[in-house]
């Protein structure tokens, strides 16, 4: 799909007015305004919503992908509104920017490790809100002053006549009342959830463990078909005919159409649209279409590298340090097309009528979706509604700038008139094979050292393409952080540094995966640090330090993880350590990785990790998301690359792309660097050390120098 | 038409011979606690039980079903109370969650064969289900805590 041709200026004012309709539908929450009657619910504002019964519904406008954000917005709400843990229930919120805009973004969508950051504020001054009201609310009932109550978690106390309310049997009254426009926050001293591990536990946990938990795929609607696509062999083709006599022989397919990106096949289950769409027989016309496979791909990269690009940092004039320098080091790092594989591979629940479109997927970027949706279907923005389902991960992946499988899913109802509710469920081999991968990166790196060991120059180029490039996210100047986001402010105090970059267009689609670029300059500014430190003769925790003076909360990572790990202390014969150190999205995590060679391939044991994300909000959410961005990188630094052939993808499944399984997974143990700094964000930062800390355990290892990833 | 023996119950099944346990389940008979994740056989999202043996459903044709017992997520417990279900949310293990009916499944399996798992054993028997949320760690912390629930 290439219909999204709107400005960056567009989609807030898409946003804006997508947010007028949301009760259009009538099965949004309540969001304040006028004031329920007595019986009804109490909802002082969009995020919350307290039943006669108890429950406290929170409204989640982030999604839900593994990350833990439903607990985590849910905390800082109930944080303030004292709420009873066990009585909240989690929902995610409709489309509708105005109310549930990401306030890093400015529109409604998932990313940048941004929920609990953008949140911070906002959701506590909502739970407060909340209290205030029930408080004012026991005040009129008793005829006391609020000043005299208190609240423990679910209730209204009054101390002095040994008087207490339950929040449900408040709620009618509150919802009668108006709500303070400034309320106190806690003294994090009285925090009951905030930092506390073990209080506010996952609220998916239990439908997640039973199965109940609902998927787009699990969505169940009368007459739903089912649609499976025949997608283009090459990126860029096009359908030039096709044939739909032995499809539509298929018992079960009822409908074969053609659509922008191929022909979709619908059946009435999944067998019968996936066997509709085995048998068509399609001819692409690929004049268009790329052909270059990733051999190509490095070899432009290579050539590239050799010559100037546009400078993104200087500091000092580091030709002439190099030049006078008494050692110099070089090195080139490739880094691979990676394919986000989440585990539910991409699927869109659509139906379409005349005057309305309503969706149910694991939804990350709403307002660009319903601004593309409402540019291909012509309705306003208040009539389209998205329902936010939980995501079977995403890992950058559901964030599309162009939409592409929700739009998929759309013009596939638009093909059939929206006669039937439409289900578009990709196989395995076609999520993989749809691209939108992490760009494949080349880096050559130069560093000078004095007499001393000490570094006197840093001179660093990045070859890869940008991602938001022809997308409305691009920046006027073209000139994309992503590409160089962490080597253009990296934190080594070096007197003399550049960097440049060629951004040469891809003929892949490419995308944000997990921690965006971060997830390649980490990897070469950490490996070259440590090859300066070899080349200096100087262990690379030491090197290191030496140059962070000006940085102290990395180098309290560094110090906390290098510790933790008993760095410098003796191994077990066969085993090394290497250590890695990045900040991104605002936290800092070092890691110590463990390795050892098995038949000649690294083996990791241990990671030990040490993370600054100023306020801890859920200790074990933290310490989950550490985990799972180091088990997620592991398996990218070991194994992961999408091998494209002259133009087509071939690693299309998990027999061709390798990621991590149970038993190549370490021993991992995280330890939270307690902080009063503003909370940011732990989704992925967790990735970006660890495959530069197993290369560099490798090293140490092999004495081979490592230049490629992955690693085995 | 065929019937199958599905969480204790017998259930008629039309549909195509050569369709996929897993979509039987999903598709005709609605039970969409077992996933689709690839299709062949690699990732084990879709894993239930065969008289008590773990299998992977996407490449279970109806027809080889027969008369052997399914035992599907939907039919561990009634209310979550297996103790593998009562470790996985002990441990908070789940994430995403897409993946975890089929660790579920497996796990089951193994310490129904094998009450006191080793982390080899656990590596052995967890290797065919694939989590991308990285949750092993957890996983082979819930096994060993739900062998020591069951072992009372």
């Amino acid at each position: 799909m290439t219909a999204t041709t709107f400005s960056r200026r567009d989609f807030v004012r898409i946003g804006v007015a997508a947010g007028g309709g949301l009760m259009v539908f009538g099965c949004g929450p309540s969001t304040g305004g006028a004031p329920a009657g007595p019986a009804g619910p109490f909802a002082p504002n969009p995020f919350i919503r307290l039943d006669p019964n108890g429950t406290v519904t929170v409204f989640a406008k982030h999604l839900e992908m593994g990350q833990g954000t439903y607990t985590g917005l849910a905390t800082l709400i109930a944080e303030e509104m004292d709420a009873d843990w066990s009585k909240i229930v989690v929902e995610g919120a409709p489309n509708d920017t105005e109310k549930y805009k990401n306030l890093a973004f400015g529109m409604m969508g998932t990313g940048g490790s941004s929920a609990i950051a953008n949140s911070w504020e906002q959701h506590r001054k909502a739970g407060a809100t909340a209290r205030a009201v029930l408080l004012a609310a026991a005040a009129k009932q008793w005829g006391v002053s609020a000043g005299e109550l208190t609240t423990e978690p679910g209730e209204v106390v009054h101390a002095k006549s040994n008087r207490r309310a339950s929040y449900a049997t408040l709620a009618g009254l509150a919802a009668t009342l108006a709500a303070p426009a400034e309320v106190p926050l806690k003294d994090p001293k009285d925090f009951r959830y905030i930092g506390k591990p073990g209080q506010a536990q996952r609220p998916d946990a239990k439908p997640k463990s039973t199965g109940r938990a609902t998927f787009t795929q699990d969505v169940k609607l009368d007459g739903l078909l089912t649609a499976v696509v025949a997608h283009p062999p090459l990126f860029g083709a096009k359908v030039k005919s096709f044939d739909a006599a032995k499809a539509k022989a298929v018992p079960g397919v009822t409908e074969v159409v053609q659509i922008p990106t191929g022909v979709a096949v619908l059946g009435i289950n999944f067998w019968a649209a996936k066997n509709g769409r085995d048998a068509l027989t399609v001819e692409w016309d690929t004049a268009e279409a790329n052909t270059a496979g990733t051999a190509e791909i490095m070899a432009e990269f290579r050539e590239l590298a050799g010559k100037p690009g546009r400078e993104v940092r200087k500091v000092g004039d580091a030709e002439q340090a190099l030049s006078g320098a008494a050692k110099t080091v070089e090195a080139s790092y490739e880094f691979p097309f990676l394919a986000h594989a989440c585990m539910e591979p991409m699927n869109c629940v659509v139906q379409l009528k005349p005057d309305s479109a309503e969706l149910w997927y694991g939804a990350q970027f709403q307002t660009p979706d319903g601004g593309a949706i409402a540019a291909f279907t012509g309705l306003k923005p208040e009539q389209i509604r998205i329902n936010m389902l939980y995501a079977g991960g995403s890992f950058g992946r559901r964030a599309n700038g162009k939409s592409d499988f929700v739009m998929e899913a759309v013009t596939i109802a638009k093909a059939i008139n929206g006669s039937a509710p439409v289900k578009l469920v990709w196989t395995r081999e076609d999520d993989t094979a749809s691209g939108y991968f992490r760009p494949a990166f080349l880096h050559r790196v130069r560093g000078g050292l004095d007499g001393s060991g000490n570094p006197v120059a840093w001179s660093h180029r990045v070859v890869g393409p940008s991602i938001t490039a022809g997308t409305p996210l691009d920046s006027p100047d073209g000139n994309d952080q992503a590409v160089h986001e962490g080597v253009s402010d990296h934190p080594y105090d070096v007197p003399n540094i550049f960097v440049d970059v060629h951004q040469p267009k891809s003929g892949v689609p490419v995308q944000w995966w997990r921690s965006v670029g971060h997830t390649h300059t980490a990897f070469a500014v950490e490996m070259f640090v440590d090859e300066m430190a070899r080349a200096a003769g100087k262990d690379p925790l030491e090197f290191r330090r030496a140059l962070l003076g000006k940085d102290p909360r990395r180098l309290a990572v560094l110090n906390l993880a290098a510790e933790k790990a008993g760095w410098g202390t003796p191994l077990p014969a066969g085993r090394a350590r290497g250590i890695a150190v990045h900040k991104s999205f605002a936290t800092y995590v070092a890691e110590v990785a463990e390795v050892s060679l098995v038949g000649g391939k690294p083996k990791v044991h241990r990671v030990v990790c040490a993370v600054d994300c100023g306020i801890a909000v859920n200790p074990d959410v933290i310490a989950a998301q550490m985990e799972s961005g180091i088990a997620y990188g592991l398996g990218a630094a070991l194994y992961g690359q999408i091998a494209v052939e002259r133009g087509k993808v071939v690693s299309t499944n998990f027999d061709k792309y390798r990621v991590l399984r149970m038993a190549e997974m370490p021993a991992v143990e995280v330890h939270i660097m307690p902080s009063t700094e503003q909370p940011t964000g732990v989704g992925e930062p967790g990735l970006p050390p660890i495959g530069p800390a197993v290369a560099n355990a490798l090293v140490a290892l092999t004495g081979k120098p490592v230049r490629r990833a992955p690693l085995v | 038409m065929a019937t199958i023996t599905i969480n204790g119950e017998a259930r008629e099944v039309s549909a195509d011979p050569s369709m996929p346990l897993l979509w039987v389940l999903r598709d005709v008979l609605g039970l969409t606690g077992t996933k689709y994740g690839c299709g062949i056989a690699q990732c084990g999202a879709c894993t239930v039980h065969l008289d008590g043996t773990p299998v992977r459903s996407c490449s279970v044709p109806l027809s080889a079903v027969g008369s052997k017992r399914v035992t599907t997520i939907e039919g561990l417990s009634p209310d979550g109370t297996d103790a593998v279900q009562q470790a996985w949310v002990e441990l908070q293990v789940p994430q995403c969650g897409y993946c975890q009916s089929g660790q579920i499944m497996s796990a089951v399996a193994l310490i129904t064969a094998k009450p006191n798992p080793t982390d080899a054993d656990i590596d052995q028997a967890m290797n065919g289900n694939i989590c991308r949320c990285g949750t092993y760690q957890r996983i082979r912390a819930a096994i060993h805590r739900a062998a020591e629930i069951k072992r009372g």
